[in-house]
């Protein structure tokens, strides 16, 4: 999980080589230090990031696992599933993000005493959480079903019902991570320059008009770069749905992530895993150019 | 003024006070509406909390029993876990100790390799620098969870399988990306004039380094540094793949192993989960303003 300073890198870069022509560059033994200092960093690139993604393409590389692909029937249903998964989480997320970093900018001080509380979900680890998720729906036992039970009424068997469980992880998922999005949120929103918000009192637009001429105008940009930056990090998503649902029932609800190391390990089949993950690509690189486009743009925006 | 009659005078009141009574009810309405949207966002937040809670206090054998309430409070699951005293936590204390481990050079590493390549590329500025900073963001196009295969391949081909520094390998190649994007923002407020001076005066790269960058980006740091710390040890995948033996495997994946059997001691796991939980959350709030303040500044400034 990496965070929203990524947003800047963009234009950022751009900056920095405009200024590079009036500083000369470094020369002598001071490029050498230069080169020394960037060396550590270029290692482990080259071994933990470019080496592996070159070794995957490389165990992908047979194209007879792709027809195996297609006619695996866990396989389409994991796609279904993967795009249920981020479709749903990262879109239901981010305008409950948008929503609650607006009702977190009221002033009433146990509003302020609750955004402490409200992060609580992000700086606990992430096991720990989805463990408590998940036995929190299994059985006739978790506290759940013993919850609604209170209420007379007969909770279901959560795991054992394919959109039951597909809808638990992406609840868990939000859960999870909602607090960061929405602190992002609320970060862009302080950010825009108080007179705005008066200017448009004093033209007499209400809560709903400042909303969709004010405040959706100027963060509109950071809601699709964080949306963006949510839907690559949710494709890749492992650790909940390998916690909250394992999978069940019958692999039913697994996503690329986990059904990659069901192949590779449960059916002794790595490369048919790999490809697996891999034919997320097609979707994830043009994903990546629109988040570089978005990122350029944020400097005209705001 | 004197045209003005009673009648007129007092219509006019009328409409004052229902204009008054508008801006009361409508006060009212905000003041119910933010009550119940509070109260949503605590039973939201503390539902999977509490839930953890309660099982940790609860005698070994009363977690199956439908109730939301512990009938018998017990700290008998905590005291089990601090002296490894159920045979799933015989090496609880080996097992902490190594997430520590791992979390410390991660956090070290990044701060390191971080500071290092920002300091190469931002402030002495070395040709062609760019090009480090838009490949590291190839490590963004591809999920970490897609390339656990290939790694897990690779470890093994180095020996490296069932070895904290393979997982530390990895978790700094995923978090310096994000560490360059903070620090290259936050050195963009301080002037490059400093380092110039500092050159002029005679000191060499490294005392530039030592003595006026790395002071002056303290607060960078300590953001980059809480957020390499917790992406350590909200980590799972590369844990639970790298690390198998009893004695070289970490927190959350002995947690997770907790899972696999159906008759495992659930109140030592939910007690391992909240000390292990501690940690990041003691650090969270104890930071809570500067990791805040570094993720604004990463993000919206605008």
């Amino acid at each position: 999980m990496s965070s929203i300073g990524q947003v800047l890198a963009g234009p950022g870069v751009r900056r920095q080589l405009r200024r590079a022509a009036w500083h000369r560059a470094p020369r002598g033994s001071e490029l050498v230090w230069a080169l020394a200092f960037l060396v550590p960093y270029a290692a482990v690139f080259l071994a933990f990031v470019v080496y592996p993604i070159g070794y995957g393409l490389w165990m992908a590389r047979d194209p007879s696992l792709y027809p195996d692909l297609l006619a695996n029937p866990l396989y389409a249903r994991t796609v279904v599933n993967t795009a249920l998964y981020v479709g749903l989480g990262v879109n239901v997320m981010m305008f409950l993000a948008l929503v609650l970093s607006g009702f977190f900018m009221r002033r009433r001080w146990w509003i302020k005493a609750l955004l402490p509380v409200f992060m609580l979900p992000w700086a606990l680890p992430a096991v720990p959480a989805f463990v408590s998720f998940h036995w929190m729906l299994i059985g006739e036992e978790g506290l759940i079903n013993s919850l609604l039970a209170l209420l007379g009424v007969q909770g279901p068997l959560w795991f054992h019902d394919r959109a039951l469980a597909l809808g638990s992880n992406i609840v868990a998922y939000i859960w999870k991570w909602l607090p960061f999005w929405t602190l992002t949120f609320l970060a862009g929103r302080t950010a825009i320059p108080q007179e705005i918000y008066e200017a448009a009192d004093v033209d007499g637009a209400d809560g709903f008009r400042r909303f969709t001429h004010v405040i959706l105008p100027l963060l509109g940009n950071l809601y699709l770069v964080c949306t963006l930056l949510c839907t690559l990090w949710t494709i890749g998503d492992f650790t909940t749905v390998a916690l909250v649902s394992e999978g069940a029932p019958a692999y039913s609800t697994d996503v690329l992530a986990t059904l990659g190391l069901h192949y590779s390990f449960e059916a002794a089949q790595p490369s048919l895993g790999v490809a697996a993950v891999l034919s997320a690509l097609p979707v994830l690189i043009p994903l990546t150019i629109l988040l570089m486009r978005a990122l350029e743009s944020r400097e005209v925006q705001l | 003024m004197s045209t003005i009659t009673a009648e007129a005078r007092l219509a006019s009141s009328r409409v004052l006070s229902r204009a008054h009574r508008a801006v009361r009810r409508r006060h009212y309405l905000e003041l119910a509406g933010t009550t119940v949207l509070s109260i949503a966002i605590i039973v939201w937040t503390i539902v999977p909390i509490y839930n953890m809670v309660m099982i940790s206090l609860e005698p070994e054998g009363d977690v199956f029993t439908d109730h939301i309430w512990p009938r018998v409070w017990s700290i008998e699951s905590f005291w089990g876990v601090l002296t490894q005293g159920h045979w799933y936590l015989e090496h609880f204390w080996r097992q902490f100790a190594n997430s520590i481990y791992m979390g410390a050079m991660v956090t070290i590493l990044t701060l390191a390799i971080g500071t290092w390549t920002s300091f190469s590329i931002g402030r002495m500025r070395i040709r062609y620098g760019w090009l480090v900073s838009n490949a590291a963001l190839l490590t963004y196009v591809i999920p970490a969870s897609f390339l656990a295969i290939p790694f897990y391949r690779i470890m093994q081909n180095y020996g490296m399988a069932n070895n904290l520094w393979s997982v530390i390998a990895a978790l700094v190649a995923f978090a310096t990306p994000y560490a360059f994007f903070v620090l290259q923002e936050y050195g963009r407020s301080i002037p490059i004039e400093v380092d110039e001076s500092a050159r002029i005066d005679g000191a060499s790269p490294v005392q530039i380094y030592l003595r006026i960058y790395l002071p002056l980006m303290a607060p960078a740091l300590v953001a980059v540094g809480t957020y390499a710390m917790l992406l350590a040890w909200n980590e799972y995948l590369y844990q639970f793949l790298l690390l198998s033996s009893k004695s070289s495997m970490t927190v959350p994946v002995a947690l997770a192993q907790f899972l696999s059997s159906d008759q495992s001691p659930w109140n030592f796991m939910m007690a391992t989960a909240i000390i292990y939980a501690a940690p990041p959350v003691a650090i969270y709030y104890a930071f809570r303003r500067r990791m805040t303040a570094g993720l604004t500044m990463g993000g919206v400034k605008g």
